[in-house]
């Protein structure tokens, strides 16, 4: 009883606190880079699609605004972003200091981690200097990962950088490449799930340092934008109460453990 | 060269773009970048004379593929032309157990083998046109002398047919330096790749490629500069006699 009138209450109070957010906050257009799976792609259909998307719009609901979905490549996605094309990014930007500088980041609302790939017949031990000597590495041009192998391996290791993630698999399948590193849900979608048996997950999961893999995903915002900042992390906070996000995340990552 | 780095270290200190680090990525890109822009361009010319000949023949079976060729690889974008070589190889059955593959495994070889394509064909159709306008006053008199046409070829129309050709080639030769950019597509890193590495990492835009486009301003003005020497050396009959 006790509980319940609690938890009312509770809901009620983020309920009013979005009521008046939702006074200030206008309509806005979020950026996403397709395709980049299960994060954010398009069904057959052409519809775009992901945990991005669902996450996205159900916040958006969650605010009382409406969203507009806006495909942009990611080189361009943060000067698009000063540039006024849209308001918001959501399309699994990792929150770091460089990208502080330039954006305001939401509270993070998801923490992959990344992973090394490899084909099932390369013989990779737990990565490290001397395991990926001589190896070739493929990584995704500007991302994290690129940073983080590139100060790790860069001076024993020849590290391929790629514009998108298709590029790379087609370099992988061809033999061009001996290890990928990437997130680990669009490594294991890609490479894992679709391409059954030929690659394998290689050593840990890895997160570690902050410096490199920073706090998780963030929507980002211009620095201007406190408001609607602040009514994202209080509809976020609000659909993992309610337990909307759970729903979502299960529907693109299975079971959560 | 110790002194130098510390020198160099310590003036880039406070800047956090322009580090050693970064310089050492452009410094890399444009050796690769030289290296893949004179190399094609080498075995580009090499190639184009014998087809600008050819392109000129009175036999078809001659002309015909060499027109087809330079007509093909002037007519579809050199960017397609990389990503069909590049990536098109790898659909080639079983190609990965050949010798080809220890060669074609590496972006450069491939990027080196469109390029040299791409500029063979275009130096063919500027030879062939300086050849086409060869006076026929040159010709007639090499005849007069008894000339057949293989010592005439060599003698009098290919040096007069080069002279004529040379500043259009210039022309090609910066082109091909500025389309050479794209070879970052497949993951080389030239001097373009590494703007683009230093853009992607800083999110500084204006920074990385204000830096390179000043980089390919000095190489152009050095290609300029050659040419400008080798047409006054080469092409001085043309000038007016002055008083």
């Amino acid at each position: 009883m006790t509980l319940r009138t609690t938890l009312s209450l509770g809901v009620l109070g983020v309920a009013m606190i979005v009521g008046t957010a939702n006074a200030e906050v206008r309509d806005i257009r979020i950026a996403v880079d397709v395709p980049y799976e299960p994060m954010e792609y398009r069904t057959p259909e052409g519809e775009l699609t992901g945990f991005d998307i669902d996450l996205g719009n159900a916040l958006c609901a969650e605010i009382g605004i409406q969203c507009e979905w806006v495909v942009q490549g990611w080189d361009g996605i943060i000067p698009g972003l000063m540039a006024r094309k849209y308001d918001a990014i959501m399309s699994s930007m990792t929150i770091n200091e460089q990208r502080r500088e330039q954006v305001l980041f939401s509270d993070p609302y998801i923490t992959p981690p990344s992973a090394w790939f490899a084909p099932a017949d390369v013989e990779i031990g737990t990565p490290s200097e001397e395991t990926l000597e001589g190896m070739t590495i493929g990584v995704q041009r500007g991302t994290l990962q690129d940073n983080y192998v590139t100060d790790m391996y860069g001076d024993v290791a020849d590290v391929n950088r790629y514009a998108t993630a298709d590029d790379m698999v087609l370099d992988m399948d061809s033999g061009r490449l001996d290890a990928v590193f990437l997130d680990f849900p669009i490594g294991k979608s890609t490479l894992i799930d679709s391409e059954a048996g030929d690659y394998k997950v290689v050593g840990e999961m890895i997160t570690e340092p902050k410096e490199y893999f920073g706090e998780g995903f963030g929507i980002a915002f211009r620095q201007r934008d406190q408001e609607l900042a602040d009514a994202f992390n209080e509809a976020l906070a609000a659909l993992q109460e309610d337990g909307t996000y759970d729903e979502i995340f299960e529907e693109y990552f299975g079971e959560q453990e | 060269m110790e002194a130098l780095i510390t020198w160099l270290d310590s003036r880039l200190a406070d800047n956090s773009i322009f580090t050693l680090q970064t310089l050492s990525y452009y410094g890399e890109g444009l050796v690769t970048t030289v290296q893949l822009v004179f190399l094609s361009l080498v075995l580009g010319l090499v190639a184009a004379v014998p087809l600008a000949i050819g392109r000129g023949a009175k036999r078809r079976w001659v002309r015909l593929p060499i027109f087809l060729y330079c007509y093909v690889f002037r007519g579809t974008p050199l960017l397609v032309q990389l990503y069909l070589i590049y990536y098109g190889v790898v659909f080639v059955e079983g190609i990965q157990e050949t010798w080809l593959w220890v060669i074609l495994e590496k972006p450069f070889v491939p990027a080196l083998i469109a390029f040299t394509l791409n500029t063979a064909a275009y130096t063919t159709e500027i030879f062939h046109g300086a050849i086409k306008a060869t006076a026929k006053g040159e010709i007639e008199a090499a005849r007069a002398y008894g000339m057949s046409q293989r010592l005439m070829m060599r003698r009098i129309i290919i040096p007069s047919a080069f002279r004529r050709a040379l500043p259009a080639y210039g022309n090609e030769v910066i082109f091909m330096l500025h389309a050479s950019a794209i070879a970052s597509v497949v993951t080389i890193m030239d001097l373009t790749g590494a703007a683009r590495f230093v853009y992607a990492r800083f999110y500084a835009p204006f920074e990385a490629f204000l830096f390179v486009a000043a980089i390919y301003l000095c190489l152009t003005f050095a290609i300029l500069y050659l040419f400008r020497y080798l047409e006054k050396r080469l092409l001085a009959h043309l000038k007016p006699a002055s008083g």
